[in-house]
């Protein structure tokens, strides 16, 4: 019988006091009781709206159906049927904007746990009965992906399952893309990311590290190699305030602050040879996801004070609702409707204080969030002793050297069709953060599964028309 | 995981790494650089690609040994293998007939001026090479620079060595004869901006080789930013190369600096932990040899 009056069950955490000084995972996760309990709260709608929240598709109502009846392999069997990362998402979707809001309960107030019950479920899966899906016979076709973030990974899993022989070529010396460099620990574990792309692996995807394509080779060099080409590259270039000072020593990327700490394990120095600074009082510019990480991270490697600077109001803060709770309960501070105007250093080129103004909002912009003005005269110093930057990241133009065939956005997005992934550029298809900008791992996701559909059709149809 | 096939100590502080890496060996062009890991717990650090034969499918780094990563890199040899490689990376170097050319290289700075130079040569520039060390035991691969140049100089900081004096002396020389149509220099920071600032004193352009700290190589982090002509940019990509003329010279220098007191740690660590595994072994040789 179906408890939908029952209150939603929370997620067991770490306290506090004791997670501000380990990089341990903050949420721990359901346990039997707590998910059965949460699932019992599912009506099991004959028309489930919550789908229609989720890009992947991720069948909800037959996943907690199977998970209620506790059946927890065949759970997990039609959760990985659409999604190849089901425990990434389960930790990082941002599900009150996805699925959950558009469960029925969302209406009274509290939707049922979708996001956590999808990683009890994966959890279980991968300590128990690791799935071995269907993979279809082989195609002879051959297929490159370029990137091997949750769009990389998602475009190679589904075409690898359809038969074809897949590359993924990486930049970097691990892959996961942001899963591995930006998203910390304490977050998501990188035994989990290990742990999905060898599952990804295990469907014979090929990875190739240490490639750097537009270097190493040119988008056509891999064309001539391969039948279909995915560019999954994501948007890892940072965006800067372009304001004096911005060069001290002292003021960080957060993408380098991160890739230091998350990829090269900084936290663990000396035991790890990279470095990272952390300063006694640091301020984030910026409200994301990205911001939110940085700040609790530099929480955990010992700043006395970490303000979160953010040139909006509350309302338009753009991380998901849990992280900035659980900021909040670790001591960020937030100053809201401000903005630094010039950063400030000492004798020896080191940051010592920010210059600041305060905002006021204005009517709504293109985005349709509200516009921030400052405010005339109000200007006044903060003082802190590192700064990192988190204002949102661009797609690495790197790839796109003797490419001229490829239409871009003046943002520096890749041009594609939104229901094929399809470019301008023949056999190349594209998904994720290099076609929408800095967005959501499952929203990268999405895309990925709808150009591996089009891949797919594209490649055993025999007109192959553009 | 990427093969060391030779190895050879070019002077006390100065190693030279021949590395199994064949689809970098068939790309590379002059300018452009590696970026490698040592082991699953080291650092990423940049090398110039001081050469590369890709028939073979080697390419060649030389490095100077001067904190953890580098000095741990000294200890591998044939048979050892690097954690991770990529490259090339960064822009190559815009290898035009320019007529006369001079190339400056200073300190372990050789290893990256000498395909610059040999790629000049190859374009049919004349050639003069410049190279200085601070004293006799570090210099190396003279043979090699003489080889490709018209006009070889070779001098040393102390004097132990061919003529006593820093590498901008024969430079302001040769400057001052004039017909020079563009200078490269490359090597310390300090070294590549008094070069800059002769050169400007001729009105010669000048090109340099940046080398800030990097972590990813591929313009992700913007660690490696350095101001050129009051705008910032980014080392790995947009350089190494740049107008030597226009560099704020002040603020590389400045974060170059950034990490000093943890790579300080680094290395005290990694020779302490060296000295007890050299104590090891000796110990087990004596033990053996009872
Ligand atoms: C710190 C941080 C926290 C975030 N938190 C969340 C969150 O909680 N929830 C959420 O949904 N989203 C979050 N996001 C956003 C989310 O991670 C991204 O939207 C998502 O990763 C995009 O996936 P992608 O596959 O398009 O690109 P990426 O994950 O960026 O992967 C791109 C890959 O391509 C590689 N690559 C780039 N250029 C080349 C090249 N030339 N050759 C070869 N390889 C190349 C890169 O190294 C990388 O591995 C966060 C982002 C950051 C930075
Ligand atoms: C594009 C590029 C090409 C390079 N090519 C070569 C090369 O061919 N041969 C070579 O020997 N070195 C080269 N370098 C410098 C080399 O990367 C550093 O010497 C190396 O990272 C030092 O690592 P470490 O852990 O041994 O020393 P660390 O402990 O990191 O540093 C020890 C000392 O070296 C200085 N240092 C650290 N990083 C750099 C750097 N990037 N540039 C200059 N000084 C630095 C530090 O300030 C410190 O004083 C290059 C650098 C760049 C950016
Ligand atoms: S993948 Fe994300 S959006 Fe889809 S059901 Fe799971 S948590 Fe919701
Ligand atoms: S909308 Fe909510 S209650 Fe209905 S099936 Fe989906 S998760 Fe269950
Ligand atoms: S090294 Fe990271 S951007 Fe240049």
């Amino acid at each position: 019988m179906p408890r939908a009056n029952a209150r939603r069950q929370p997620m067991p955490e770490q306290d506090p006091a004791k997670r501000r000084h380990n990089f341990l995972e903050v949420a721990l996760g359901y346990t039997p009781d707590l998910a059965q309990a949460e699932a019992e709260r599912c009506l099991q709608c004959r028309r489930p709206t919550c789908i229609d929240g989720c890009p992947v598709g991720v069948e909800i109502p037959q996943f907690i159906a199977a998970l209620r009846a506790g059946d927890l392999e065949s759970s997990a069997r039609i959760l990985k049927n659409r999604n190849n990362l089901p425990a990434i998402c389960g930790r990082v979707c941002p599900q009150e904007t996805q699925c959950e809001v558009k469960c029925v309960l969302a209406r009274k107030g509290e939707p049922v746990a979708i996001g956590r019950l999808e990683r009890f479920v994966a959890d279980w899966e991968r300590e128990h009965n690791p799935i071995r899906p269907e993979i279809a016979p082989s195609s002879g076709y051959s297929v490159a992906v370029v990137g091997s973030g949750p769009a990389g990974l998602t475009a190679a899993a589904d075409l690898a399952r359809m038969g074809h022989r897949v590359v993924i070529y990486e930049s970097l010396h691990q892959p996961g893309g942001v899963l591995i460099y930006g998203i910390p620990e304490f977050r998501l574990p990188k035994e989990i990311v290990r742990a999905e792309v060898e599952y990804v692996q295990s469907l014979g995807v090929e990875i190739r590290l240490n490639a750097v394509i537009g270097k190493l080779y040119t988008l056509d060099e891999l064309l001539s190699h391969h039948d279909a080409l995915f560019l999954g590259t994501g948007a890892g270039l940072p965006i800067w305030m372009n304001i004096p000072g911005e060069n001290l020593n002292g003021v960080f990327s957060a993408n380098e602050f991160l890739t230091r700490v998350n990829l090269m394990k900084a936290y663990l120095f000396p035991e790890y040879d990279t470095p990272v600074h952390v300063g006694r009082r640091v301020a984030v510019i910026g409200a994301g996801n990205v911001a939110m990480d940085a700040a609790r991270t530099a929480v955990r490697l010992g700043a006395e004070e970490v303000r979160i600077v953010y040139r909006r109001s509350p309302a338009e803060v753009p991380a998901r609702a849990e992280e900035v709770v659980h900021a909040e309960e670790e001591g960020v501070i937030f100053n809201f409707l401000t903005t630094p105007v010039a950063i400030l250093g000492d004798e020896h080129q080191w940051v010592r204080g920010m210059r600041c103004v305060r905002m006021q909002l204005g009517e709504p912009g293109p985005d349709g969030r509200r516009v921030a003005h400052p405010i005339e005269g109000s200007e006044f110093e903060m003082e802190v002793d590192m700064v990192i930057m988190a204002l949102g990241t661009r797609p690495n133009p790197l790839i796109f050297t003797d490419v001229p065939d490829l239409e871009r956005t003046k943002r520096g997005t890749v041009v594609a069709d939104e229901r094929t992934g399809r470019t301008t550029k023949e056999r190349v298809w594209a998904g994720g953060d290099i076609t929408t900008g800095a967005a959501t791992v499952i929203s990268a996701m999405g895309a990925a599964k709808r150009a591996a559909a089009d891949i797919d059709a594209y490649l055993r149809s025999s007109a192959r028309v553009w | 995981m990427y093969e060391i096939v030779a190895k050879e100590a070019l002077a006390p502080v100065t190693t030279r790494l021949l590395v199994r890496a064949p689809e970098i060996a068939a790309k590379a062009r002059a300018g452009q650089f590696v970026i490698l890991i040592v082991d699953e717990h080291g650092e990423r650090i940049p090398l110039t690609l001081a050469d590369w034969y890709p028939d073979e499918g080697l390419i060649d780094i030389i490095f100077q040994q001067v904190g953890k990563t580098t000095m741990h890199l000294a200890t591998l040899g044939p048979g050892d293998a690097l954690y991770a490689l990529t490259g090339p990376l960064g822009r190559p170097t815009e290898v035009r007939n320019y007529g006369t050319v001079v190339c400056v290289g200073g300190g372990v700075g050789i290893a990256a001026i000498y395909p610059i130079a040999r790629a000049l040569r190859q374009a049919g520039n004349r050639v003069i090479s410049i190279i200085g060390c601070r004293t006799r035991e570090l210099m190396f691969w003279e043979e090699r620079m003489a080889e490709l140049s018209d006009e070889p100089f070779v001098c040393t900081d102390d004097g132990s060595y061919k003529r006593k004096a820093l590498v901008t002396e024969p430079l302001a020389e040769v400057l001052e004869r004039g017909g020079i149509d563009r200078v490269w220099a490359v090597g310390p920071a300090i070294m590549m901006k008094f070069c800059s600032l002769t050169a400007m004193r001729y009105g010669v352009p000048i090109v340099v080789s940046l080398n800030s700290i990097m972590v990813d190589g591929t313009g992700m982090c913007g660690a490696c930013r350095v101001e050129v002509a009051g705008q910032t940019r980014f080392a790995c990509v947009d350089g190494p190369e740049f107008d030597g003329s226009q560099v704020n010279w002040d603020l590389l220098i400045q974060r170059q600096r950034l990490y000093l007191d943890k790579e300080r740690l680094a290395l005290e660590r990694f020779q302490q932990k060296e000295q007890c595994r050299c104590q090891a072994t000796l110990g087990g040789a004596t033990n053996a040899a009872r």
